[in-house]
């Protein structure tokens, strides 16, 4: 507050000069990313302007019987259990103090907010009336007792939250110290906050489809389903940040030193260890799911087999995989488990929504192309918008222009 | 005064009795849930109920003078809130009406995160347009498949049967119940329902199967069914279980609270544990 008026002025419209010059591209337009995403989110947003007049029908399979697809069963349900990184590792991080994994904390959380943004938001998409969309939000009319109304109240929160933890980068961006320094101080707060919300939406998703115990083949309906979304959710959060991180640092490599490299090497290694933990304790879940419900005679039939595909084949082997990955210290065939298990979860998720559901109808959904043109559309979109994030503020590079090493707090954010 | 209407009078009457002697039942509600009982031995497949509340719905006004519509077993519609299907069973051909049941406590009202669908005092399920986002959760908990959705409006609107809601405020009956002329429908309190399907069941043993499907599925629904022959020869779910289906998800959403205030406590002392206070350990010695 000592600033004056004029001072104040004048920084607000240097911020905002130097915001608009950030906004022009930096790198070459002509990669092939481009050339194939531009054609797609371009032939999306077409997509999406025949669905908002001529209905959801008009471009996608869903029918009576089939009220949700692969935009409610893939981008919303499997899309934030792969953003489930953002959590495990704020809570590795700042709540159990393994400072080790710091360096990554950044990345994760930007890409668990743009996945929220994006895949959650893509609910909207689905949405036969989005403009009511405000209605459980400002209040007049609360569905407390839907698991729905959680769910949508923890996506909102949690945005909020992953928005504050991923905020002292932008004030670092712009050259704002005294802000970033106020934002640093409440990353804590955020996390705890964060990660309570992200416990109770992951499971929340599960918690979907209680209500949905007559269509649901048995070998996958369990009251249960809460518990197993929120276990499974933490080995395919650390997944995806081991896939995600071995993209970025080959297409960032130059915002990164060569110490770094190594030491994320080693990093990945740690968070397969997690990793392997974790899905040997949803393993084990499954196990005593699957002898408490005594389904033994249904796995002669076709479902069975599909049902053991999913639970020997992408989580048991993926699971031996980063075990034996982590114990020979060989990063490539992490990234193989990582990318195994990121699968088995894909098939978890599409099987309880969307492949398992109405198991007995003699008609089934499968995906239109709009469908996949829209959801490649979201992926895309997300990609640009993290590519210019990345680009531009101090994500997976140090912020150098700021003084570091004074409070404790500031050390513990870079 | 013939002797249907006379019985018609007396359910009407019945009912009014009933809800002003506002009698607590076991939902704690002060009026009594009203529901209709269709006995499908009584059933002749005219359809005069599928016309009757499409007149009175405002929907698309189906031929009924065509059977060719009972060739096969059909489901309602976003365009039709009631059809009769056509079962060959082991006594012969039943006739079965189908539309929204009702339930006492229903999935889709539990479902709906903005209270869109709504179980109104007096029984009917009704939905809302003004709070509704379109979700489509509502058709994905029901256990019947019941609500159905305009996959072809830009402004989509939930269709299902309200059990004319609107002309039960105005103490008139459902107008497919109206509208049959056999008696196969019967308007009323559920008490009172259950009593007469008892008594049809009682006087006619070999007429009936001894059970009163809605009585307790799904934990009991406001429309209830007498038939001559198992429920599952007439395309009825008899593996639907007794729980009522917002049971499956209250346990989750009474952990939430729990969990929202007992787990950053937690979180906040484990970050305090893994914290290394250097100074706390030196102090006495320095």
């Amino acid at each position: 507050m000592t600033q004056s008026p004029t001072g104040l002025t004048a920084e607000v419209r240097r911020v905002l000069r130097f915001v608009i010059s950030e906004l022009w591209p930096k790198g070459p337009l002509l990669t092939p990313f481009n050339l194939i995403s531009v054609p797609v989110i371009l032939l999306g947003i077409g997509i999406l302007a025949v669905r908002f007049v001529y209905g959801l029908g008009s471009v996608t399979n869903l029918s009576q019987k089939y009220p949700w697809g692969i935009w409610i069963g893939f981008d919303v349900v499997t899309g934030v259990a792969f953003a489930g990184g953002a959590y495990v590792l704020t809570f590795v991080v700042y709540v159990m103090g393994l400072e080790k994994y710091h360096p990554i904390v950044r990345a994760t959380v930007l890409n668990g907010l743009l996945a929220y943004v994006f895949y959650a938001g893509a609910l909207v998409l689905d949405l036969g009336r989005p403009w009511n969309v405000i209605n459980p939000i400002i209040g007049n009319s609360f569905g407390y007792n839907s698991v729905l109304f959680l769910v949508s109240w923890h996506f909102m929160l949690y945005m909020l939250t992953e928005m504050l933890e991923f905020s002292p980068a932008v004030a670092e961006w712009l050259g704002l110290k005294r802000l970033r320094n106020i934002l640093n101080s409440l990353t804590l707060g955020a996390v705890i906050f964060g990660v309570t919300l992200s416990m109770l939406h992951q499971s929340g998703l599960g918690a979907l489809f209680l209500m949905a115990k007559p269509k649901i083949h048995p070998l996958w309906y369990t009251e249960f389903i809460p518990i197993l979304f929120l276990v499974s959710s933490v080995y395919s959060g650390l997944s995806m940040v081991i896939l995600e991180g071995t993209i970025s640092h080959r297409v960032f490599s130059n915002q990164l030193d060569a110490a770094k490299h190594h030491q994320f090497d080693a990093m990945l290694l740690g968070l397969g260890k997690g990793a392997a933990i974790t899905m040997f304790v949803y393993y084990f879940f499954k196990l005593l799911v699957f002898l408490h419900e005594r389904h033994w005679n249904l796995l002669g039939s076709g479902w069975g087999v599909w049902y053991l595909v999913e639970v020997l084949g992408c989580v048991l082997v993926p699971c031996v995989l980063f075990i034996s990955a982590v114990r020979t210290r060989s990063t490539g065939l992490l990234r193989v488990a990582a990318v195994w298990a990121l699968f088995g979860i894909l098939l978890n998720r599409l099987n309880i929504s969307v492949i398992a559901f109405n198991w007995q109808s003699p008609v089934h959904y499968y995906p239109s192309w709009q469908e996949i043109v829209v959801t490649l559309t979201v992926v895309f979109t997300e990609i640009w918008v993290f590519r210019w994030i990345v680009v531009r503020m101090p994500v997976l590079r140090e912020a150098h222009e700021l003084p570091r090493g004074g409070s404790s707090v500031a050390r513990a954010t870079v | 005064m013939d002797r249907r209407s006379f019985l018609k009078l007396g359910a009407t009457t019945g009912v009014a009795l009933a809800a002003k002697g506002a009698q607590a039942n076991e939902t704690g509600s002060p009026e009594e849930f009203v529901g209709v009982l269709v006995d499908t031995t009584r059933c002749i497949g005219c359809r005069s109920c599928e016309r009757a509340c499409s007149v009175a719905n405002n929907l698309p006004v189906p031929d009924i003078e065509n059977d060719g519509a009972l060739a096969q077993v059909r489901d309602t519609s976003d365009k039709q809130w009631t059809v009769v299907n056509r079962f060959n069973t082991s006594k012969g051909e039943v006739f079965v009406k189908k539309q929204c049941l009702h339930c006492w406590q229903p999935a889709c009202g539990a479902a709906c995160l903005t209270n869109a669908m709504y179980k109104t005092r007096s029984g009917p399920v009704i939905w809302r347009p003004g709070k509704c986002m379109g979700c489509r959760f509502c058709m994905v908990s029901c256990p019947f498949d019941v609500p159905k959705f305009e996959y072809n409006e830009w402004n989509p609107k939930i269709q299902k049967c309200s059990m004319c809601w609107e002309r039960l405020e105005r103490g008139q009956r459902p107008a497919c119940v109206n509208a049959c002329p056999t008696d196969a429908l019967m308007f009323g309190s559920k008490r009172q329902l259950m009593e007469v399907a008892r008594v049809r069941i009682y006087n006619h043993p070999e007429r009936y199967v001894h059970k009163i499907y809605g009585e307790y599925e799904v934990g009991g629904t406001g429309w209830l069914y007498l038939s001559a022959v198992p429920f599952e020869e007439i395309g009825f779910r008899t593996d639907l279980g007794t729980t009522p289906y917002p049971e499956y998800t209250r346990d989750f959403l009474y952990g939430v609270p729990l969990a929202l205030f007992g787990l950053p406590a937690l979180l906040l002392g484990l970050s305090l544990l893994a914290r290394n206070d250097d100074n706390l350990l030196e102090g006495p010695e320095s």
